[in-house]
């Protein structure tokens, strides 16, 4: 393909210029979280619980001792791995809401190579085992990516059938070739598989917690992606794809392959999310290896702008938000599921809230209209 | 032998029909919405909200009656965030239909416990036996011995065929979702027929959820539907927007099911994982090469503007 494709203005990055309207993209992730944590304090209340405490509780746990910090770290990982791999697909207007899916292959395949090929050493396996995560999300992503690119079959719809597959197949996995042989001698068929060889296990950060160094990859990655998604030709037309297909499609890009490379690409990334989860917390593939992270990584990704390391501080807030509820749960009892019907909220505002970004591009008229509003605005028709 | 299959095999069909409901009911409404142009992914979260209120309504009252009511006024009103959400704020329909689906997760769990905490079951809906029809052999058994919530579902087959394709309104919400300009330019209220639509769709979808938590499990848990309402919406497209196409689907669904709850009852060792993924192999097959995408309304899962593209 020629490079040098020549673009219509309103695919440029045009960024400082429109100051207001910066200040505007930046505040309305945050005003969409305010008025959620607002909507659930007042369902809290209605409750009968205390919203000051409950919240209170919620932030102490997250961040108030080392020990939450490590765990909201921790969850952080896989919220940003998933996350960069969302933003990745949702720049492209291709909706991926196949994450859970793709991490559980991931998953699942990391733990069967780090099983067969537990003899190498360390600094071969661990690589590989996260390059094989990579592969098996990414097959995952890319099997709806290619429908939709060569058949035109609506990726929302396959994603989430891929979702319900990928679970059948872990637990057939871990009740059937993958089972802890060790548990089937002693006669409890724990749905669980083996534990990983110890030179796989990713080195603990700190002592007598959970965190690992998977933070480092993830963070690495987040670099990547940005480098990949703007400075790199490939980057600039999944962009661009998604910005405005029609223009694209008239500049020569060939749409629909862009769109099979970012969801390829997305679950590559929840694979490593799902690799990482088993070869640095649990050591073993479990039942609820997500952890629902595909659902909570979409709006983490929001939050960040669709932007990778926008993603970065968004997927620490989330993972404070997830390990506070946990926290919040058992020391004010109030119903860590609070916590989700906020996310969900969070995700009605930010989309609803890119209405006032759109409009007011259309009306100052400088050419970019807000990246995240542009990709999620510019909806696939076709399906 | 022979009696007891045949038994069998009229207790998996019977179940089938019952099984279905929930999707029947979540996908005819679906479609009244996706037929206008919105494409609801939060129907998940409707049901599951729909299913708790329903649940709770009648295991404090003790009147279903009660409970179905609440689940359509709950329906209505994630319908009217979901409308106000996708239609007026012209927010990109999948991602917002995955927040209200998280949200109706949550707020669903949340509210079951805090309110009622342990798992208890309620007195559901109980099957009616149809006179004289009922009295037909086998037939009656799989086919009028249900509880009314069935019965209904599958009446709402013809009527939102009908609705749809021979009424005024109808026609209105086809040029609503085929060319909204259009319509608009002829003097319909699009954003009026679409909220109509998705508060329609999620009153049918609060109540498939009220027909899974009192008129089949007669309890409620969290996360009840385990993703019915996802398939819910698959549905629509595997049925090609019409009701017929949909009960099919339905029934197809119902009946994987119900064999498969079967097989569990009877201990046959057939890796049942494999079996319960088919139906989502299936749905992905069917959408792939099925002709059916040709029906797709032209303008679904783009917000209209006025004047605009």
């Amino acid at each position: 393909m020629a490079t040098g494709t020549r673009l219509p203005s309103g695919v440029r990055n045009g960024r400082g210029r429109d100051v207001l309207g910066t200040v505007l993209r930046t505040a309305l992730p945050l005003v969409a979280v305010a008025a959620a944590l607002l909507v659930g304090a007042v369902m809290l209340a209605v409750l009968g619980a205390d919203p000051v405490r409950a919240y209170g509780a919620l932030f102490e746990g997250a961040f108030g001792s080392t020990s939450g910090i490590t765990q909201t770290l921790v969850k952080a990982t896989p919220l940003l791995l998933v996350g960069l791999g969302i933003c990745i697909a949702f720049r492209a207007s291709v909706i991926n809401i196949g994450a859970e899916g793709q991490i559980i292959l991931g998953a699942v395949f990391a733990t069967w190579f780090a099983l067969a090929f537990r003899t190498w050493p360390g600094w071969l396996l661990i690589p590989s085992t996260i390059v094989i995560g990579f592969v098996a999300g990414a097959f995952w992503g890319f099997v709806p990516g290619i429908l939709k690119a060569r058949m035109g079959v609506n990726e929302i719809l396959t994603t989430v059938m891929m979702n319900a597959i990928a679970l059948q197949f872990m637990n057939y996995m871990i009740r059937g070739p993958l089972i802890d042989p060790a548990g089937v001698t002693a006669g409890q068929y724990l749905a669980q598989s083996e534990k990983l060889p110890e030179q796989v296990w990713l080195a603990r950060l700190i002592p007598q917690t959970l965190l690992h160094a998977g933070i480092f990859v993830a963070l690495a990655l987040a670099i990547v992606t940005y480098v990949f998604l703007w400075r790199t030709t490939i980057g600039y037309r999944i962009r661009a794809v998604g910005l405005n297909p029609d223009a694209s499609r008239y500049a020569g890009i060939r749409v629909p392959r862009y769109q099979a490379l970012s969801l390829t690409l997305a679950g590559g990334l929840a694979g490593v999310a799902g690799a990482i989860e088993v070869i640095g917390v649990q050591h073993r593939l479990l039942d609820g290896v997500t952890s629902g992270y595909g659902f909570s990584g979409i709006v983490t990704a929001l939050f960040g702008g669709l932007h990778p390391l926008g993603t970065i501080p968004a997927s620490f807030i989330f993972g404070g938000l997830l390990v506070g509820a946990d926290k919040m749960q058992r020391e004010v009892q109030v119903p860590s599921s609070l916590i989700q019907a906020i996310l969900g909220l969070i995700v009605l505002f930010v989309v609803a809230s890119q209405y006032w970004a759109r409009r007011r591009s259309n009306r100052t008229n400088d050419a970019p209209t807000t990246p995240a509003a542009a990709a999620l605005g510019a909806g696939d028709g076709q399906a | 032998m022979n009696e007891a299959v045949l038994a069998t095999v009229v207790a998996v069909l019977a179940a089938s029909l019952r099984l279905a409901t929930p999707y029947l009911y979540a996908s005819l409404g679906e479609m009244f919405a996706q037929r206008s142009g919105v494409l609801n992914l939060g129907v998940d979260g409707i049901m599951l909200v729909g299913a708790f209120v329903a649940f709770y309504g009648t295991l404090t009252t003790g009147s279903v009656w009660v409970g179905v009511a609440g689940a359509m006024v709950a329906g209505l009103a994630m319908g009217l965030l979901m409308s106000v959400v996708s239609v007026t704020l012209k927010a990109e329909q999948g991602i917002s239909g995955i927040g209200l689906s998280l949200f109706g997760l949550g707020l669903s769990s949340l509210l079951f416990k805090v309110l009622v905490g342990t798992v208890k079951t309620v007195d559901g809906f109980r099957p009616i036996r149809l006179p004289l029809l009922g009295d037909i052999p086998y037939l009656g058994e799989i086919f009028f011995t249900q509880s009314p919530p069935v019965y209904v579902a599958f009446l709402l087959v013809p009527i939102s065929w009908y609705v749809l394709e021979r009424t005024p309104w109808g026609l209105t919400v086809r040029a609503v979702g085929q060319n909204p300009a259009a319509a608009d330019t002829l003097g319909v209220n699009v954003t009026l027929t679409r909220y109509v639509c998705v508060c329609l769709g999620a009153v049918f979808a609060g109540l498939a959820g009220a027909s899974l938590s009192i008129a089949s499990v007669n309890l409620f848990q969290e996360n009840l539907t385990a993703g019915a309402g996802y398939i819910a919406v698959a549905l629509v497209y595997f049925g090609g927007w019409r009701p017929v196409g949909i009960l099919m689907g339905a029934l197809l669904f119902g009946t994987v099911t119900a064999i498969q709850l079967r097989m569990q009852v009877l201990g046959i060792a057939i890796p049942s994982d494999f079996a319960v993924m088919l139906p989502y192999v299936l749905t992905i097959v069917v959408l792939t090469f099925s002709a059916n995408r040709a029906r797709q309304p032209a303008a679904l899962n783009q917000p209209f503007e006025r004047g605009g593209a």
